[in-house]
């Protein structure tokens, strides 16, 4: 399979512009607020095409919060809420949800702790119910807890050994030293092993409240019997959960350049540096910036130089990530061993033109054009637009934001995205991790891998 | 040949074949050239998915040419006639679309979703490159470039894949499911311009082809673009596809890898099981029955036995995969930090023996196959499922009755044939063991 093989020509751009001349249709999807009588609040998209219901939804904290000593806590309790609640211990539990084909699944990663679940229409209450048991009733039952231990210390033990992540954690680590979003969300053996039922406990206790609650629903279910499957499940959840205490932060401002010594035939090689968060005003120039450097759907700047111009890679891309108290743009590129000195010179080059000069109005073009019709077709599912409504209350977008997303990046000018790369991109600040075994590297500081 | 003009495809219209009503409710109809074509209409969103499967993989590769399916597939983005390189997803991308491909055993798939009114645009472009690719040495050599590096990326990085490829080299004896799609690093250095030319103008035509739509669109409106586009492209002879298949297998093997790089030890077994598509797949439905009822979720017999009772395992699981000219059935474990690998593997095969000793209740088949069916629900939730599904199974030589029927046939398999496929099957003097252990470094 290719990822994200694209090339730039200017040969092909006379033809597009022809095509981008007729308007792209805007999502077709209507999101309807919904509240329960308890004042539990859902945005819902109703489809009765299909007789199946998905419904995402996210609390306000996450791994971030996780104690000091305790990492991994969010994320190791998330593994125990589907193995066991109520009357039902984790065998039971199991055997009703796939009885009944209902896909549930929880998860946290540094921002929120969420959940998704999937189900036929006709097992709606019997589903929710089942969910309600899981948030207010989890038993933490001490076999499921070292079964589950067990599956996450393997868990760690694999990343471990993977190249891509150990050059992760280093650059996370070494760009937000001591601080919430330098630290591992699934933990370190040390940690999870000292993390009990009572923390789990004082997890759900503390976290799980509706203050911040965010769901989206989509599928074959009425605004009427939404509001009393919400109250039902989440109606008696505390109406408080325990206070964001991440500071506003930014990631340390200098580049760096790591090598860490893995037998393996292919280096990975993380970089990147501070971006942008979600509520900046330049967030959408960034995002159509980083479209045209490194993104996915266009062939990219980088993807162009690496693959395409020089069979470096199969795959090289760029991505914002926008945590709720930092921004940073993140890339990586996976290549042989006696060439990734050349590939990071090109990726530098790349970065730093792209900084200096910005890219061409038929770069910008393009990448609107893809940005804006591209948009739709990646929420085909039930499951993915339910996902897609809960991030945008999280981010605070408004519920006509997929009417007004167009508009929202037609409007971004040649020089907004120009002062964002100038902004943002600095070639000399970049944080560079190779994973692999290159014969050498040029000025790589040499660092062992951390710690499983 | 010529395009047909709309007086007489409304004529043609009549030919349409709907079929019963079945998982996906799809339509099917055959052109001129033998391009077969499906579309699956759905209204959820205002967009469509089409994806293009020859019926042309690695299987039909030429002996020392491993990896040329594949590397054609790479090919067919850089450039044809109409497009220079790199148009073709660039295209695609600026009308607001996503493109990509892949290439398996069996055939290799092409792929686009866009919104529904770039339709035309996207057809035209499969079109196109059904019989004009331009490949050129300049090409050629930068993107086998790209292909190594994918192949370290997926392969010679991760040594669980490393060992899989060897599992596939002495599981099947005889045919080209030996050999690992992406190629043998050694023989994919030897691919050229010709090697990719010759496969490309062998197997890539309408008539050894299929063409799926699912989404915002009627069957009409797919008729008419079908016929002004791919209408026009040539049918040509095919060649049947290399008739390999396997002897009985007389010995058990067993494989032993250690690897720095691996973490945790990992314990398979293989067997040979019957291909996808003899009798009309009806053992292919036992067997995914079967994997199902013993390693699928977390209620499987097996995740009971090891993971829950005996906690000797992390993870457990069992799988079944159809070829068109064989298959496989495997089981595999993870075993817990401090557990033997030997004790794992005797705590599994108890457990199968079990099964193959007294089979399984008809309450416990009917669950299973309650939980198939209905996931056949879920997979009408995208756009991508049914395209792919379809396309996966005309393109290995079932039929679109068959497809659709699958939820149906599925509620008709008994606790009688689930015993007596798992008796014929899992047959531990013929099996493939498979151990991956980590290497103690000091």
């Amino acid at each position: 399979m290719r990822a994200g093989a694209r090339r730039y020509t200017l040969v092909a751009a006379a033809f597009l512009f022809v095509l981008l001349l007729r308007a792209l249709p805007a999502a077709a999807v209507t999101v309807t607020p919904v509240k329960s009588a308890g004042g539990v609040e859902a945005w819902l998209v109703e489809d009765h095409s299909l007789p199946l219901i998905a419904i995402k939804f996210a609390f306000g904290n996450g791994a971030g919060l996780d104690p000091p000593g305790k990492e991994g806590l969010a994320y190791f309790t998330t593994g125990l809420l589907d193995e066991g609640a109520g009357d039902l211990d984790s065998e039971a539990y199991k055997a009703r949800l796939e009885d009944l084909s209902i896909r549930l699944s929880f998860n946290a990663d540094v921002d929120a702790t969420s959940g998704s679940m999937r189900m036929l229409a006709a097992n709606a209450d019997a589903a929710f119910d089942l969910l309600h048991l899981a948030l207010t009733r989890p038993r933490f039952d001490a076999d499921a807890i070292e079964r589950v231990r067990a599956e996450l210390v393997s868990e760690l033990q694999d990343a471990a050994q993977d190249p891509g992540t150990i050059g992760s954690r280093i650059f996370w680590r070494t760009a937000f030293p001591g601080q919430p979003y330098g630290r591992r969300t699934r933990g370190t053996q040390a940690t999870v092993a000292k993390i009990d039922a009572a923390d789990m406990r004082r997890f759900v206790a503390e976290h799980f409240g509706r203050d911040r609650l965010k769901i989206g629903v989509v599928g074959d279910v009425t605004p009427e019997k939404l509001r009393e499957l919400l109250d039902r499940t989440f109606g008696d959840l505390p109406a408080r959960s325990a206070p964001d205490i991440i500071p506003e932060t930014a990631a340390v401002d200098a580049g760096a350049y790591f090598l860490v010594k893995v037998p393996v035939p292919q280096s990975v090689v993380i970089f990147g540096e501070r971006g942008l968060k979600r509520d900046d005003p330049d967030w959408y120039a960034a995002l159509l910036l980083n479209e045209i450097l490194g993104g996915s759907g266009l062939n990219s700047r980088l993807s162009a130089a690496v693959r395409d111009k020089r069979g470096l890679a199969y795959s090289v891309y760029s991505d914002l990530y926008a945590m709720r108290h930092a921004g940073m743009i993140v890339g990586r590129v996976a290549t042989r061993n006696d060439r990734v000195g050349e590939a990071i010179d090109v990726i530098r080059a790349e970065w730093q033109r792209m900084g200096e000069e910005g890219p061409s109005e038929a770069e910008l073009a393009a990448a609107k054009s893809y940005s804006i019709g591209s948009f739709a077709s990646g929420f085909d599912s039930t499951e993915k637009l339910a996902a897609l409504l809960v991030s945008l209350q999280v981010e605070n977008l408004g519920i006509d934001y997929m009417t007004r997303r167009a508009e929202l990046l037609q409007s971004v000018t040649i020089e907004d995205v120009r002062r964002v790369a100038r902004r943002v991109l600095d070639a000399h600040k970049l944080r560079v991790v190779v994973v692999g075994d290159p014969p050498t590297l040029l000025g790589a500081h040499e660092v062992p891998p951390d710690g499983g | 040949m010529r395009i047909l003009g709309p007086i007489v495809i409304a004529g043609l219209l009549v030919g349409v074949v709907p079929a019963e009503a079945g998982q996906f409710n799809a339509e099917s109809f055959t052109l001129a050239n033998g391009l077969q074509v499906v579309v699956v209409p759905s209204h959820r969103t205002p967009a469509i998915a089409q994806m293009v499967w020859y019926k042309a993989g690695a299987a039909d590769e030429a002996p020392g040419k491993s990896g040329i399916a594949h590397f054609v597939e790479h090919l067919m983005f850089r450039g044809s006639k109409a497009m220079p390189p790199g148009a073709f997803s660039r295209t695609i991308a600026e009308n607001g679309g996503r493109d990509n491909a892949f290439t398996t055993e069996d055939y290799t798939a092409y792929y686009q979703t866009v919104a529904s009114d770039r339709l035309e645009l996207v057809m035209r472009l499969e079109a196109e490159r059904m019989h004009d690719l331009l490949i050129t040495e300049e090409q050629v050599k930068t993107e086998r470039e790209v292909i190594i590096e994918e192949r370290r990326t997926r392969i010679d990085n991760v040594p669980g894949s490393l060992l899989a490829e060897q599992i596939d080299a002495v599981l099947f004896l005889n045919s080209h499911y030996r050999l690992p799609t992406i190629g043998w690093q050694h023989e994919m250095r030897g691919l050229g311009a010709d090697d990719a030319r010759s496969f490309y103008q062998t197997w890539y035509a309408p008539n050894n082809a299929v063409v799926v739509i699912s989404g915002d669109v009627t069957v009409e409106r797919v008729r008419e673009l079908a016929e002004k586009y791919y209408g026009p492209v040539p049918a040509k002879p095919v060649p049947e596809h290399p008739a390999l298949t396997e002897p009985p297998k007389v010995a058990s093997t067993r494989l032993e890898m250690t690897s720095p790089r691996a973490a945790n030890p990992y314990w398979s077994r293989s067997y040979l099981a019957p291909t996808f598509i003899e009798q009309a797949g009806r053992p292919a439905d036992v067997a995914t029955v079967l994997a199902e009822l013993l390693g699928g979720g977390e209620t499987s017999r097996l995740y009971k036995r090891l993971v829950l009772d005996k906690k000797l395992a992390t993870s457990v699981g069992a799988d079944y995969s159809g070829e068109r000219n064989a298959g496989s059935f495997s089981i595999y474990a993870e075993p817990r930090e401090g557990v033997d690998i030997g004790a794992l593997e005797v705590a599994v095969a108890a457990e199968v023996a079990v099964l193959l000793r007294d089979g399984a209740s008809a309450d416990e088949v009917a669950r299973v196959k309650r939980r198939l069916q209905e996931g056949a629900i879920y997979d009408r939730d995208s756009l991508m499922a049914p395209a792919r599904i379809i396309g996966a199974s005309l393109a290995s030589g079932r039929t679109l009755a068959e497809v659709e029927a699958w939820p149906d046939r599925i509620g008709t398999v008994t606790p009688e044939e689930i015993l007596k496929l798992a008796r014929d099957v899992i047959t531990d003097s013929t099996a493939v063991t498979a151990v991956l252990l980590p290497e103690k470094r000091s």
